[in-house]
């Protein structure tokens, strides 16, 4: 698979999904079943699929063009140091060598993005940015709850939310990795 | 009864036929009935019969709230609801219970309708097939009923087939007739995705038109609350009630009219539809696209102009979505961390170490996956180079349906989903983010452009398991949009999950009476 065109993996997994029972792309024709009250209702059913005329304006085939390997960046691989970074960012681990390549994977699914021209387009923050949004005026009108929001997390004393020691920085990798070894679920 | 729509049950409920109480009853039976299907994450019981039999009460002194006085409704597990608990399906929210409910819910409270239950999903709402949340996967009612069976075969269990996500037990359970109306999310086609998939009616309504205050984030640009029912008035009704500004959630815009029914003079003939060729994606099953020509057909006869279009830029719209996805994801998920609710880890060494460890236990693979490669696209040195390019792509996406719809076309037509439901089996041979990318295709552009979108089941597939196809619409036009949307419901024919109800399943149910057999089906 070396000239792997981006999207042939997509329609090859999703024909499979179809899986072999159902033999769409053979002929129209439903195979009648004992049941006699299913019988009607289906043929009712199914009936204008078989006898049905294309409608030229839907297309036949599909209309994607692949988007060809050489217009894309090279396939980024993360150093130790940029897995490192990132799990103290999101202070979430890989967990796996597989998670590390999902992540990998989505970079490279991302990557498609960069062939389409955006010379001179402005970045779209929100689809309501044509419109003033709504202010209030500033009164307080509601409030007054630090007793129920309180009760709902572990770990109080009077108003306070109690948190470990701070200041500390994350251990590192392998620190972290017996760790979380502990902590599973 | 239970396959009824809204107005038939009000009206019923008018003429003494049924009474609340009963119908919760009647519903409450149908659950634990259906429980294999494990549409819901809570049942609340006790609370659905007390607002029942105040539904009554109220019927009875001839005073009901509206059309939505006691109709049992479902809600996704991502909207919080008072003093009930709400997961989103992830352990890291498995014992939280909010102190206030979210504005969609209470306004379907404060007209009346009786909460059934909270519904299963895909973990935080990420997945195409509600199959990776904490509380295991949903099936889909349809793997049940005697059109798929007699041909799956045999007897077995193991063939069920998924129901789409995320909003997976919503759509379940309103295809199950346990609940005339279910709020999801759409973020990407959560709603509409397994709208398709379970044979329902599903729309997602203009950002900005529902508020989103009480739903627990994915992506603030793009998240509305999805409203899924067995019928396109049945919608209306719901969407009438929900729409509008809230004080709470300042991204609402004001509903540009009331709407209480949709309007009966609705003619075809003044309709453009638009047909964008290349929504004819790689993996579109052959089945799905004859549906689509049938029914441009059908609008064709009936006498509106059906044209093809072109949206340039559909075919980049998944990657951008899958960046913008994942980088607000990274951002509205650095909220669980343990400290103010939901789980917390024992480790308490340092901060850090607390929230590393909340994290790692309370999320699953797919959370954990998006938070990653969000944080990766936000980095300082690819900010320009990914996040920055992907809001730029949308401005393009966003642009090509409005210069489409700016030519004179009043809705497109599209597919839902890329083919009928897949069997759990076969679903799960590929991890989570492939399958979103994959079956996200069509739905997720109208969440970048924020355009109201509706999925309406046209036929049932020679696997016979339901078809549906999508609507998109302008902005702020979803009234025009839903009559589009009954008339094609009106034209197709779809048959109603009761016609093809197992019958040898019914008749061997000993609890049933015989006048509830018959109804039953």
């Amino acid at each position: 698979m070396t000239k792997m065109l981006a999207f042939q993996t997509l329609r090859v997994v999703s024909l499979e999904i179809l899986g072999s029972p159902c033999n769409l792309l053979a002929n129209n024709v439903y195979s009648i079943t004992k049941r006699c009250s299913l019988r009607s209702l289906q043929s009712q059913i199914l009936r204008p699929l078989s006898s049905h005329q294309h409608n030229p304006k839907v297309p036949k085939v599909p209309t994607w063009e692949p988007v060809p390997e050489e217009q894309l960046p090279q396939p980024t691989r993360i150093p130790a140091d940029l897995v490192d970074k990132l799990e103290r960012l999101a202070l979430v681990d890989f967990r796996t060598k597989q998670g590390l390549e999902c992540l990998e994977k989505a970079i490279r699914f991302a990557d498609q993005l960069h062939v389409v021209d955006t010379s001179g387009v402005e970045p779209m923050d929100s689809v309501l940015e044509d419109r003033a949004l709504y202010l209030r005026d500033d009164t307080v009108t509601e409030g007054d709850c630090a007793e129920e929001l309180l009760k709902l997390a572990r770990n109080t004393v009077e108003e306070y939310f109690v948190a470990p020691p701070g200041n500390i920085p994350l251990p590192k990798r392998e620190e972290r990795a017996a760790i979380l070894r502990h902590s599973e679920f | 009864m239970l396959g009824l729509t809204l107005k038939e049950v009000s009206l019923a409920f008018r003429e003494g036929r049924i009474s609340p109480t009963e119908l919760c009853r009647k519903c409450l039976n149908r659950i634990k009935k259906t429980q294999r299907l494990n549409a819901y994450i809570t049942v609340t019981e006790e609370f659905a019969l007390k607002q029942a039999r105040q539904s009554e009460a109220r019927l009875l002194q001839g005073v009901p709230k509206g059309p939505l006085d006691g109709i049992p409704f479902a809600v996704k597990d991502n909207f919080c609801t008072a003093n009930i608990r709400t997961t989103c399906a992830s352990k890291m929210l498995k014992d939280y219970t909010p102190p206030y409910n979210a504005t969609v819910v209470q306004k379907l409270l404060d007209q009346g309708a009786v909460l059934m239950g909270k519904t299963n999903m895909d973990e935080f709402a990420m997945g195409a097939g509600s199959t990776d949340g904490a509380f295991g996967p949903v099936r889909n009612p349809w793997s049940y009923a005697a059109s798929y069976r007699t041909q799956a075969g045999s007897a077995s269990d193991s063939d069920w087939v998924i129901t789409g996500g995320s909003s997976g037990g919503s759509a379940a359970a309103v295809a199950s007739c346990t609940s005339y109306l279910a709020l999801g999310s759409d973020t990407g086609g959560s709603t509409r995705n397994p709208g398709a998939l379970c044979g329902v009616v599903a729309l997602k309504p203009t950002y900005g038109l529902v508020s989103r205050h009480g739903l627990i984030p994915l992506v603030n640009s793009m998240d509305v609350p999805g409203i899924i029912t067995r019928s396109v008035s049945d919608a209306a009704v719901a969407l009438g009630v929900l729409q509008g500004a809230d004080v709470r959630d300042s991204t609402t815009v004001p509903a540009p009219s009331a709407l209480t029914e949709l309007p009966e003079d609705f003619d075809v003939r003044n309709i453009c539809v638009g047909i964008p060729k290349e929504y004819h994606a790689p993996g579109l099953s052959e089945e799905t696209r004859a549906q689509w020509s049938r029914v441009a057909d059908l609008f064709e006869k009936a006498g509106a102009r059906v044209e093809q279009v072109s949206l340039p830029h559909t075919q980049h719209s998944i990657v951008c979505y899958h960046v913008l996805c994942h980088a607000e994801v990274a951002s509205n998920m650095a909220r669980f961390d343990g400290l103010e609710y939901g789980h917390r880890s024992e480790m308490k060494s340092s901060t850090e170490v607390m929230y590393a460890s909340t994290r790692h236990e309370g999320f699953n693979d797919v959370v954990r996956g998006r938070i990653l490669s969000g944080n990766y696209f936000l980095l300082k040195q690819n900010y320009q180079h990914y996040f920055v390019k992907a809001q730029k792509v949308r401005r393009l996406i966003a642009n090509d349906f409005r210069d489409v719809f700016g030519s004179g076309v009043d809705v497109l037509l599209t597919p839902t989903t890329l083919s009928d439901a897949a069997c759990y089996h076969d679903f799960t041979q590929e991890d989570n983010r492939t399958r979103s990318a994959q079956e996200d295709v069509f739905t997720q552009p109208a969440n970048m452009a924020g355009l109201p979108a509706v999925s309406v089941p046209t036929a049932l597939s020679q696997r016979g398991l339901p078809i549906g196809l999508q609507l998109i619409g302008p902005a702020l036009e979803d009234k025009k949009l839903l009559c589009v949307a009954r008339w094609v419901e009106q034209n197709v024919g779809f048959p109603s999950i009761s016609d093809c109800e197992n019958t040898q399943e019914s008749r061997k149910d000993p609890g049933a009476t015989r006048r509830e057999q018959a109804s039953a089906v």
